[in-house]
């Protein structure tokens, strides 16, 4: 990776402040991912890892207080996440709701709908069949309510499974990895790279290498008390995984402290 | 979370009117007069005349009800309490006359009639103005008529019955019907004959401050069963009407009734209705009440386990919109040993509607080892919905196992942003949430009846975003 002839920006994050609750969570993040580059967005937890994807996707709760957000140079401020999804965004959360009384089948529909790519039904159920058998997730998921006593692992395949079916052209992956097991985490991480060919985008938003070795960032960004402390190449993830955020933190001039503790995740 | 408070009549479709459909009106209010004459014209025998007058007294000396909705805007002086649509009752649609059938065209009855009913049934004001039902059930024995035509034609097992699961002095508006009563069904099935598919009846009222007063009584003999279904609607007008149905059922043992209900009357109908049933030895009782429309619906379906075995079963929504009190809930009485009950009740408020969920659960102290769970889950859609919940137990007997859930919860935002995020619309979002609320409800309706419920849930949710 090199810095020096930076691609056009798809996803453009520049400057931006956000509050909840009028509490400052980000104070000033800026972030570029060209079309179809893998990006991963690391850091301690409190950082706002979490609440950048929130507010790339327009989350009510995240207010947006200063700077920008430009996906294929349009802005995003003010805009109901329904449309950002429609524009081809994508967020898999780390924490998916359930939703009692919807079924998975019928989410994705709706889902599918929503977005115009609505498919005839039996296109759609062999498109859901067979995402599902190659995460390995038994098809009984199709009828059951989404999400609902799902285990952590099974909601992750789930959020991977819709990822797999609309086929967004940027996709965050908050903390997709954890709570998986090894083999659960090729499971899902192969079924990224399955999906990933003709320029989808990715920002994986993790704690550990082990996704990285399956879904190879093309850049490395590293968050720390509401905004992105370092930016580079594969070789940050060493780095981190060799010293911890501390060295980083302290070339920032932040609190050790401080920096874990200015956000909510 | 932000869906504005609206005007639900906007949405409700069935509001139309035919205008003047009658061929005779009583004047308006009530009084011993009005009642004689309803009986006179129905050529009843002397005791249904003495029964309507004493309840007619009764109904006069019992006061209103001092818990529950607001019943304060009902004018009793101001009410049609009988009106006759039609000179005759009509075997085929063709008989009926014609702006009366086209309103039951409109609302789908003969359609649903050829596609998956044994038999319908279709009052209109205050008479049945057309009645089929299978043939081959007919053979089998199977009666499903009127409740006037019950009287007429099958007094032993008429009389045997009616009025003994709910007497006229069981509550003031039980007594408003036992005086009044017209219409409504006579369904009995004799021992046996299982009606697989379900018997419908439809209830419309027509003309303004109108009073509908249908009386319903299903016996069900040893081992058959029987599923009855009723739906309502009415014109919106700026006077209120009152709707104030009496449903008695017996269930003799070993056997099964289901009644569904899909109440969708008007925003100007008070629903005071009383339905009880008796269970008898291994005999199940399942109430389904569906209560989308209305001003409001006082009503809390019941049943009386009688026999040793006996099983009562009760799932009811309610939807409360802008101005709606849907008053609802449940009452089983354990009176027999090995008696199970199950009571699952779900409701939504939206805008200034409100909900309340009154149930009662009684045991008697000879009805050792009973089993009943009682449910209640509220979703409130806006900050000035409101739901209450008045759970009233009684329970003298002391091997029971009773298990007793209430929950609240709102639209969840965390729920609204997760759909709007793959792209679903916050209003086709809120219609899923509710939905899915009320699909434990929804799951056990004929198909027909979920995706109109279905479609019913989402026509209220339409331009309800703020």
């Amino acid at each position: 990776m090199s810095e020096a002839t930076p691609k056009r920006a798809q996803l453009e994050v520049r400057d931006l402040e956000v509050a909840v609750d009028g509490k400052q969570i980000l104070a000033g993040v800026s972030l570029s991912i060209p079309k179809g580059e893998v990006h991963a967005l690391m850091g301690p937890n409190g950082a706002g890892k979490t609440s950048l994807g929130y507010a790339v996707m327009g989350h009510p709760k995240y207010q947006v207080t200063g700077g920008e957000i430009r996906w294929k140079d349009q802005s995003l401020i003010g805009m109901l996440p329904e449309n950002r999804a429609r524009m081809g965004l994508f967020l898999s959360l780390q924490y998916p709701t359930a939703i009692p009384g919807v079924t998975t089948v019928n989410f994705i529909r709706a889902a599918l709908k929503g977005q115009g790519k609505s498919l005839p039904a039996r296109d759609f159920l062999k498109l859901v069949r067979d995402q599902m058998t190659a995460l390995k997730m038994d098809h009984a998921f199709m009828s059951r309510y989404i999400n609902d006593n799902f285990s952590g692992g099974e909601k992750k395949r789930m959020e991977i499974l819709q990822l797999a079916v609309l086929r967004p052209e940027m996709a965050i992956l908050d903390e997709t990895d954890s709570g998986l097991d090894v083999d659960a985490l090729r499971t899902v991480a192969e079924g990224v790279n399955r999906v990933r060919t003709d320029g989808m985008g990715i920002l994986i938003i993790t704690h550990y290498q082990r996704i990285l070795d399956y879904v190879k960032p093309d850049r490395v960004h590293v968050m720390a008390a509401g905004r992105v402390i370092a930016s580079g190449g594969g070789e940050l993830v060493d780095q981190i995984e060799k010293d911890g955020y501390d060295p980083m933190l302290r070339e920032a001039g932040l609190e050790i402290d401080a920096a874990a503790g200015a956000a909510t995740g | 979370m932000a869906v504005a408070a609206k005007d639900l009549t906007k949405d409700y479709k069935y509001g139309f009117n035919d205008g003047d459909e009658f061929v005779f009106r009583a004047e308006r209010g009530l009084s011993p007069e009005v009642v004689a004459d309803i009986s006179r014209r129905k050529s009843e025998p002397a005791w249904m005349l003495e029964f309507r007058l004493k309840a007619l007294e009764h109904f006069r000396q019992r006061p209103m009800p001092s818990w529950g909705a607001d019943l304060s805007g009902i004018d009793f002086d101001d009410i049609y309490y009988y009106v006759r649509p039609a000179e005759e009752q009509g075997r085929t649609w063709d008989e009926v006359p014609e702006g009366i059938k086209r309103t039951f065209d409109r609302l789908g009855i003969p359609e649903a009639e050829r596609k998956f009913l044994a038999g319908v049934s279709a009052q209109y004001e205050s008479e049945v103005v057309y009645h089929s039902i299978r043939e081959d059930l007919e053979k089998l024995g199977v009666l499903f008529c009127d409740c006037d035509t019950g009287l007429r034609e099958h007094p032993e097992i008429f009389r045997k019955y009616f009025g003994t699961v709910i007497p006229p002095n069981d509550n003031k508006f039980a007594a408003l019907n036992s005086a009044t009563w017209s219409g409504g069904s006579f369904v009995y099935v004799p021992k046996g004959v299982r009606v697989e598919i379900p018997l419908q009846a439809y209830f419309r009222i027509n003309t303004e401050s109108m009073g509908q007063f249908e009386r319903t009584l299903i016996i069900a003999e040893e081992g058959s069963f029987v599923h009855y279904i009723e739906g309502c609607t009415a014109p919106t007008y700026s006077k209120d009407s009152l709707h104030s149905a009496v449903v008695e059922i017996i269930a003799m043992p070993n056997s099964h009734v289901r009644y569904t209900t899909i109440q969708n009357w008007s925003n100007n109908v008070y629903n005071l209705v009383t339905k009880r049933a008796i269970a008898k030895e291994h005999a199940v009782v399942e109430w389904i009440d569906g209560n989308l429309g209305s001003k409001v619906t006082m009503k809390y379906p019941s049943i009386y386990l009688m026999g040793e075995g006996a099983h009562g079963e009760v799932l009811s929504v309610a939807f409360a919109g802008d101005g709606q009190h849907q008053d609802a809930g449940a009452k089983i009485i354990h009176v027999a040993p090995n008696t199970t009950s199950t009571i699952v009740s779900k409701s939504v408020s939206k805008g200034t509607g409100r909900t309340s969920y009154r149930g009662h659960l009684k045991v008697y102290p000879k009805a050792h080892n009973v089993k009943s769970s009682v449910r209640c889950d509220a979703l409130l859609l806006d900050e000035q919905a409101r739901s209450d919940t008045y759970p009233y137990m009684d329970v003298e007997a002391e091997d029971v196992q009773i298990g007793h859930e209430a929950t609240v919860s709102k639209v969840g935002d965390e729920q609204l942003f997760y759909l709007q995020s793959r792209g679903i619309s916050e209003q086709e979002a809120t219609a899923m949430i509710v939905n899915g609320f009320i699909e434990p409800f929804v799951k056990e309706l004929p198909m027909e009846y979920a995706l109109e419920l279905n479609r019913l849930i989402s026509l209220q949710m339409e331009g309800s975003v703020g």
